[in-house]
């Protein structure tokens, strides 16, 4: 029994870390690397909420064969999502480029955390200049 | 009093917010491609693969380009449109025939034109049964003129004008309405679209 959990949990590791092509695309690993790196930030614009490694949409597969020559042709990182925003706008990237109009969208969590530790200053401040006997809900403590 | 009215407020931004997100099509993506040079591509024509048509013979004039395919579901609901508008022969009209998906081996090479005819020969019966809105036909096997215009989801048609500029780009299915209102315009812009 025990022998079978492991054979499947095997297979799920080997589908996971094989993702979506049916094999390596490159035999150098720094080239397989980079081709997964670039995949994961390129969105699928059939299936919008997934990068072009994760699906298996026409869309997606021909973008990941255009990622593999881009590649092959020995092109930068640079190059290639410059290639792809060209044709598709920065909607393809997952990470969207630091510009004015995005501004707002990359300060937003560090705005929420400093209103969050805002808000918790004031709320504790408020509460320790409270008495200390601070009269009991009656209802609770009764038992 | 403020800290009652607060909530009320942030809740009344939100949903201000909310609502107008509810009337926007996030479907349609802005095209890159407005305003600038549209790419340059050199394809088979669909009914005679031996022949190749380029970007350049159809250079100096506007022109239309409808990437579709027999295996689009948008495609057969925009055809009897289409067929409408090039019945009024405003612009010559390019189909750009693509497959489901770039027609290659496991390796990633082309497939071979005996491969590949099959699939061009669908294209050719869908134009032949249902009528040929198109002056010229290309084939993209690869969607290598596809990805180059940036096409995510057929049909989508594109008007270039005399300079190779694209001009306008519609997703979806095309309809007369659609033609009237975005495409003849900038066609005939002195004339009245009236025609």
């Amino acid at each position: 029994m025990r022998a079978i959990v492991v054979a499947l949990m095997l297979v799920f590791c080997v589908q996971a870390a094989q993702a979506i092509d049916a094999g390596p695309a490159f035999e150098d690993p720094a080239l397989q690397a980079r081709y997964e790196r670039l995949g994961r930030e390129l969105r699928c614009l059939q299936c919008r909420s997934e990068t072009i490694f994760d699906s298996n949409a026409s869309l997606a597969v021909d973008l990941r064969r255009q990622l593999r020559e881009l590649i092959a042709e020995g092109k930068s990182d640079d190059e290639i999502m410059q290639y792809m925003t060209d044709r598709y706008s920065d909607y393809v990237r997952y990470k969207p480029p630091l510009a004015p109009r995005t501004v707002l969208l990359w300060a937003a969590p560090i705005l929420l955390v400093l209103g969050g530790v805002g808000v918790a200053i004031t709320v504790i401040l408020r509460k320790s200049r409270l008495p200390e006997d601070d009269p009991v809900d009656p209802g609770l403590g009764a038992s | 009093m403020w800290r009652y009215l607060l909530p009320v407020g942030i809740f009344g931004v939100l949903i201000a917010f909310f609502f107008a997100g509810l009337g926007r099509d996030k479907q349609t993506l802005p095209s890159p491609l407005i305003g600038k040079p549209a790419p340059e591509w050199s394809l088979p024509r669909l009914d005679d693969p031996t022949q190749v048509i380029s970007s350049k013979d159809l250079a100096g004039q506007k022109y239309v380009v409808n990437v579709w395919g027999p295996w689009c579901v948008g495609c057969q609901v925009e055809h009897p449109e289409l067929m409408k508008i090039a019945s009024r022969k405003a612009v010559p009209m390019i189909g750009l025939t693509v497959p489901q998906g770039a027609l290659v081996d496991k390796q990633g090479e082309p497939l071979p034109l005996e491969d590949v005819w099959s699939e061009m020969q669908l294209g050719l019966r869908w134009l032949r049964e249902l009528g040929d809105p198109y002056d010229v036909s290309v084939f993209d096997q690869l969607w290598k003129t596809a990805i180059d215009l940036g096409v995510y989801g057929a049909p989508e048609t594109f008007l270039i004008d005399e300079h190779g500029t694209v001009i306008h780009k519609h997703t979806g299915p095309i309809d007369m309405a659609a033609w009237e209102r975005d495409f003849l315009p900038k066609i005939a812009p002195s004339r009245s679209t009236g025609g």
